[in-house]
């Protein structure tokens, strides 16, 4: 699997996931700085996180607007496989490649714990290690995760089967209207959701920064092994 | 400005003394002008000069073989192996957090960042000494909330983890909170960048943020009282912006791959003006400056204002000449200001030049060496009052839950839940579940453990016990997790130096310092002086703060899968090792169930220290302890709760053998002493007799409950919610 991480200026987390795709994969990914204006050849797009631009507009605004993300674009349509976690996730939603937005946390603060989530849909790259009900724990570390989109969006989302992860209790059970279970309040506990086409995922937590048995473990690790599973074939 | 008349008067106002200006017109022969005296006010400011504090830091060891620099550089270098530093440093941004807590702290966090990745390391890690007033005091809750805003929003965005920290609470920091936030970053040691200028004829750069009138006279600011008028010098706290540091840092690291740079420094305090001299004081040249290229945000600006600037995010360095356009294009790169500003002389002076002018020509030499050096009158001291037997007045159930609940013992997960502490993929052991935090170095099987400590309450009480039981706390957290202690950064707060007490307190609190920092082979290898710390009530009377020499501890494990934590594991045997001399004199217990703040501090055995703890250390690496969590704030009971609460695994304890009270044995805060779990306790203390280290079986673990031999029975789940009640209800009412 050819991977490639776009670096935006602001963005902090690409280390992080370098670390992780090589880890699961054995390959090093390549940094891609925001100006290219062309993609190399690769199987996988992943937006890291970050504060891209310092997210002094918007979260994830201003980066939408880069150069390469008109070829991430035309990456997506072209059917390739692309990742964004928490600033990646909101960059997507700015560039409208996924549907909705991230909003300030409902409790106004930063939060940075672990989370568990729930796999809603099992069967895409991003997902296929898992089965649907299965639960993992990541990290969450964001100001602006509160997703939020319009009930028909909600509606066609849950409709599609395109909500990816939602916000759950270790034992698996979705209460949006608890924070220690859903703790930035999105709506319908959704974490992370899926292009029509199942290709394109954004997620606002971290499983890069669990694919370590030394460093806190390896809940995370299946999303890396699944796409790399599914990118091989 | 032009017509201002420079005089004494106005000297004084600028904080020189009658005295210092005398010796400033001595070396300038003739009235400076208004540039010249707002250098020599900066330069000679407590904050710049240690003129307070330096004859009292020259006693502090800080040479051992493992040491790189030691205090001298912009931050201490340590070897840690396999050609790696480690270069760290914690620094104060005290005054500043009282009157704009948010900018105040987030400058803090951006300023001790410069002083670490400008000697070349890649910063891998954040932690903080915080102390706040009383939680009951108005003005406490917009400060916590303030300050903890202010942390995460500048580590956060700036992309590195904040992996650790320590909180206190006490009335003596109602109108001076204190910030101190520590860096830790990782280095080649053959890319290791120094201050000293060199190469007359070099190019001096300047790179970073633009620079405008914000924090001019910070440096200034925090040198002097501090008063209910604080707030009036809102205009002299700067403004950070963590999205161009990020910036910085990547711009600098790439241009330090290169082999473009002779020098380099930050402008932290007192900005252009301390970066160009210290940088020329310490290569023996001359600089010149010409104001006309800096960068400028603001119309306007006189030299004056641009040499004081505080504006953050800015760096000086010296290049090769012939490097000097492939440096403009990494900075370019990065949409990041880049003006050649100067150049390095023969003459051994600074000359700062605008339109035309010649605004300020200083010989360097006496500006540094001539820089006033004080041996403030100091107050003899009283060594504290036994304190004798206290009776219990509520029983060990309640002051369980009581400590537990209270502001010093809380749960700090408000607090750490803000900062971002798992960025950059390496946090082994996060905030509350080690005595230290664990850092892996990157690309190796190495990890850094690093912590902060200070007991006010016992500096106050006995400034030198206190001083080093600072050190020794910090040595005994590391120790805990299985690393090896290597050194430490200080951060040393006081009150008002001309205030003979204060003075008593600061140079006994370094002598204890240096006496642990020596039987421990624990040096300062850097550091940070803030006094002034106090707060002048409406009636006049001026309060100094506890003395609170903060502690940055540094250990270092080869293999980072034998790091332990403090999560109780389940059926071990506890096993306490140490001894046990049950004095509940200035303890928390105390404080908070007997509502008394006296006698001695806990007596403090350096030798037993180095002895328990080198013996808990070996124990660890062999695999024989699997858990560990030190006695400190709170003492053995609360040392065995938060294990339980840590792992979500109970414990029943057995009774106390000895003839101590049951409320001395279980909340006395001896010292060198640890809780430590094992599978064969047996074995272990066999272990420790043979070592001559005294040991005694605690209890076991198991159940969802701790429980004592009284019939205590307390469920973990209990203990949780009033642990992690406390912070919450304070801050989110």
């Amino acid at each position: 699997m050819k991977a490639g991480i776009v670096v935006f200026p602001g963005t902090n987390r690409e280390r992080d996931m370098a670390q992780a795709l090589r880890l699961t994969s054995g390959v090093a990914p390549q940094m891609i700085w925001h100006r290219e204006t062309s993609l190399p050849s690769l199987d996988l797009v992943v937006l890291p996180g970050g504060f891209s631009h310092g997210d002094y507009l918007r979260s994830g605004a201003m980066a939408a607007h880069s150069p390469i993300m008109a070829e991430v674009r035309r990456f997506a349509e072209r059917g390739g496989y692309v990742l964004g976690v928490c600033n990646g996730f909101q960059i997507l939603t700015e560039a409208h490649l996924l549907p909705g937005a991230l909003l300030r946390n409902a409790g106004m603060r930063f939060l940075s714990q672990d989370c568990h989530l729930k796999v809603e849909r099992d069967g895409l790259a991003f997902t296929r290690r898992w089965t649907s009900g299965a639960v993992f724990r990541a990290p969450m570390a964001h100001g602006d995760g509160n997703y939020t989109a319009s009930e028909d969006t909600l509606d066609r989302l849950e409709g599609e089967g395109r909500v990816v992860f939602r916000y759950a209790t270790a034992d698996g059970a979705v209460l949006p209207q608890d924070r220690t279970c859903n703790p930035n309040g999105s709506a319908r506990a959704i974490a992370g959701i899926a292009s029509e086409n199942g290709r394109v995922c954004g997620l606002m937590p971290h499983p890069e920064n669990l694919v370590d048995p030394a460093i806190g473990g390896t809940d995370g690790a299946p999303l890396f092994t699944g796409l790399i599973e599914a990118l091989a074939a | 400005m032009s017509n201002v008349v420079i005089d004494a008067d106005l000297a004084a106002r600028y904080g020189l003394t009658g005295d210092e200006y005398q010796t400033l017109l001595g070396i300038m022969g003739r009235v400076p002008t208004l540039t010249e005296l707002g250098i020599f006010s900066v330069m000679w400011s407590e904050h710049c000069s240690y003129k307070s504090s330096r004859v009292h830091l020259r006693t502090l060891p800080t040479t051992a073989p493992w040491i790189i620099h030691g205090p001298g550089e912009n931050a201490g270098v340590v070897d840690i192996g396999d050609g790696m530093a480690a270069i760290f440093k914690m620094e104060s941004h005290n005054h500043p957090s009282f009157i704009e807590p948010y900018q105040g702290a987030a400058t803090g966090v951006g300023g001790i960042l410069r002083d670490v990745f400008t000697m070349g390391a890649r910063p891998i890690a954040n932690l903080n000494a915080l102390r706040f007033g009383d939680p009951r005091h108005a003005g406490t809750r917009r400060i916590v909330d303030g300050v903890v805003r202010g942390i995460g929003g500048y580590g956060n965005c700036v992309g590195v983890p904040t992996v650790g920290g320590e909180v206190n609470f006490h009335p003596a920091y109602d109108g001076n909170p204190l910030v101190n936030a520590m860096t830790v970053g990782i280095a080649r040691q053959d890319r290791i960048f120094l201050s000293a200028a060199a190469g007359i004829g070099n190019p001096v750069v300047y790179v970073g943020s633009k620079t405008g009138r914000d924090g001019i006279h910070g440096a200034t600011m925090s040198s002097a009282g501090f008063d209910e008028n604080a707030q009036a010098k809102r205009p002299t706290v700067q403004v950070g912006d963590p999205f161009t540091e990020k910036l910085l840092i990547e711009a600098c690291l790439e241009l330090m791959a290169t082999d473009a740079i002779v020098a380099i420094q930050d402008m932290g305090a007192a900005g252009l003006t301390s970066s160009a001299v210290e940088m020329a004081g310490k290569g023996g040249v001359g600089i010149e400056l010409d104001l006309d290229a800096v960068p400028q945000r603001e119309t306007g600006m006189t030299a004056y204002e641009m040499m004081l600037s505080e504006s953050q995010e800015r760096m000086l360095m010296v290049l090769k000449p012939e490097h000097t356009e492939a440096a403009r294009a990494i900075f370019e790169k990065w949409e990041l200001d880049f003006a050649v500003v100067g150049v390095l002389t023969d003459t051994a002076r600074i000359t700062v030049k605008h339109q035309g002018r010649v605004e300020a020509d200083i010989p360097l030499a006496p500006l540094a060496d001539a820089a006033p050096v004080y041996h403030r009158p100091m107050a003899l001291l009283h060594p504290p009052a036994h304190l004798g037997s206290v009776a219990d007045p509520e029983g060990i159930e309640h002051a369980l839950l009581h400590l537990l609940a209270c502001p010093d013992l809380a749960s700090r997960a408000w607090i750490w839940n803000q900062y971002d502490s798992t960025l950059g993929g390496q946090t082994v052991r996060r905030p509350g579940t080690a005595d230290a935090a664990i850092v892996r170095v990157e690309g190796t099987n190495r990890a850094l453990a690093l912590t902060t400590d200070c007991t006010p309450r016992f500096c106050k009480a006995d400034p030198k016990v206190g001083g080093a039981q600072a050190v020794a706390e910090a040595w005994r957290n590391i120790t805990a997790t299985g690393a090896l202690p290597l050194a430490v950064t200080d951060n040393l707060n006081f009150g008002n130096p001309e205030h003979p007490e204060v003075m008593a307190q600061f140079a006994a609190a370094i002598a204890g310092m240096g006496d642990a920092c020596r039987v421990l082979d624990f040096p300062v290898v850097s550091g940070n002086v803030s006094l002034y710390n106090q707060t002048k009530h409406a009636s006049g009377m001026a309060v100094d703060i506890l003395p609170t020499p903060a502690i940055g501890g540094l250990g270092v494990i080869d293999d980072v899968s034998k790091a332990i934590g403090y999560a109780m594991p389940e059926s071990c045997d506890l096993i306490l090792i140490g001894t046990q001399r049950g004095d509940l004199g200035q303890s928390l217990w105390l404080r908070e169930i007997a509502h008394r703040e006296d006698g001695a501090p806990p007596v403090l055995d350096l030798h037993a220290e180095r002895r328990n703890g080198d013996f808990v250390r070996a124990q660890i690496l062999s695999g024989h302890i699997i858990a560990c969590h030190d006695v400190s704030d709170g003492g053995l009971l609360i040392a065995v709760a938060e294990m339980a609460m840590a792992g979500g695994i109970g414990a029943t304890l057995l009774p106390p053998a000895h003839g101590l009270s049951l409320h001395a044995f279980y909340y006395a805060e001896d010292q060198a002493c640890y809780v430590a779990a094992t599978t064969d306790g047996a074995a272990l203390i066999a272990a420790a007799e043979k070592a001559h280290v005294p040991v005694r079986r605690l209890g076991r673990s198991g159940g969802d409950a701790l429980k004592l031999s009284d019939g205590m029975s307390v469920a973990i789940e209990r203990l949780r919610s009033v642990n992690e009640a406390t912070l919450p209800a304070m801050m989110d009412r």
